[in-house]
């Protein structure tokens, strides 16, 4: 997937991953894509609930070799 | 409009410091509108540099390498041993310090007052403190709790 930024969250424990995605999407403008990567398992649903409630757009989140990747479109 | 949290972060030991941070520079993440008064022991997350310990000593919960008695606790050293142990395990596992969490807390606008009665109480003074904090009394903290959404005891 296309993105226009990306976040290296990779060894940062709760909740330095959501903090972290919050700086980054606020130097970023709407409808770009931020790629973060988390190896904190909680993050999953963290960044889902995050998304929710802030109005972001959880595009896409996998998992491969214990790391957590995740596509967040930014609220217009 | 944004949510409101109001915390009261009332303990200084190292365990009990985090809950009120982490809640705090989320919620803000959150977009929430957040504010901390610090009473008590509390108050001590709030100086320039911040000394908070671990007790093991009568704490039967924590997790310990090897179990040990409470006698064997209170020897001279057991706390300052507990601490620097429970410190480099936090640094191991990617766990913020306290100090990084309380600056992204107040870069995330999270408003922090320290508990004026406290600071007679325990003479400290205000240059004692960080900057950018508010000191004031149970009336302040109501004035925005009473509006919140979210209110902890911590």
């Amino acid at each position: 997937m296309e993105f226009d930024k990306e976040l290296d969250a990779r060894g940062l424990n709760c909740p330095l991953p959501i903090l972290r995605v919050k700086k980054s999407l606020a130097e970023m403008t709407g409808g770009q894509v931020l790629k973060a990567v988390a190896t904190d398992s909680g993050s999953v649903k963290d960044f889902q609930a995050f998304c929710r409630q802030t109005g972001n757009d959880m595009l896409e989140s996998s998992e491969a070799n214990g790391e957590y990747i995740f596509f967040i479109r930014k609220k217009a | 409009m944004a949510k409101k949290l109001a915390i009261i972060a009332s303990k200084g030991t190292l365990d009990w410091a985090y809950p009120p941070f982490i809640l705090a520079s989320t919620a803000a993440a959150l977009d929430y509108e957040v504010q901390i008064f610090f009473t008590f022991y509390g108050l001590t997350l709030l100086k320039k540099e911040i000394d908070a310990q671990i007790s093991p000593l009568g704490n039967p919960a924590m997790p310990m390498p090897v179990p040990m008695p409470n006698l064997v606790q209170m020897l001279p050293g057991m706390e300052s041993m507990a601490t620097m142990m429970m410190k480099q395990k936090m640094k191991d596992k990617g766990v913020a310090s306290l100090p990084e969490l309380r600056d992204l807390c107040q870069e995330a606008g999270v408003k922090m007052i320290a508990c004026q009665m406290t600071v007679d109480l325990f003479d400290f003074k205000k240059e004692d403190f960080i900057e950018g904090i508010e000191f004031g009394g149970a009336a302040t903290f109501f004035e925005f709790a009473g509006e919140a959404d979210v209110s902890l005891f911590i």
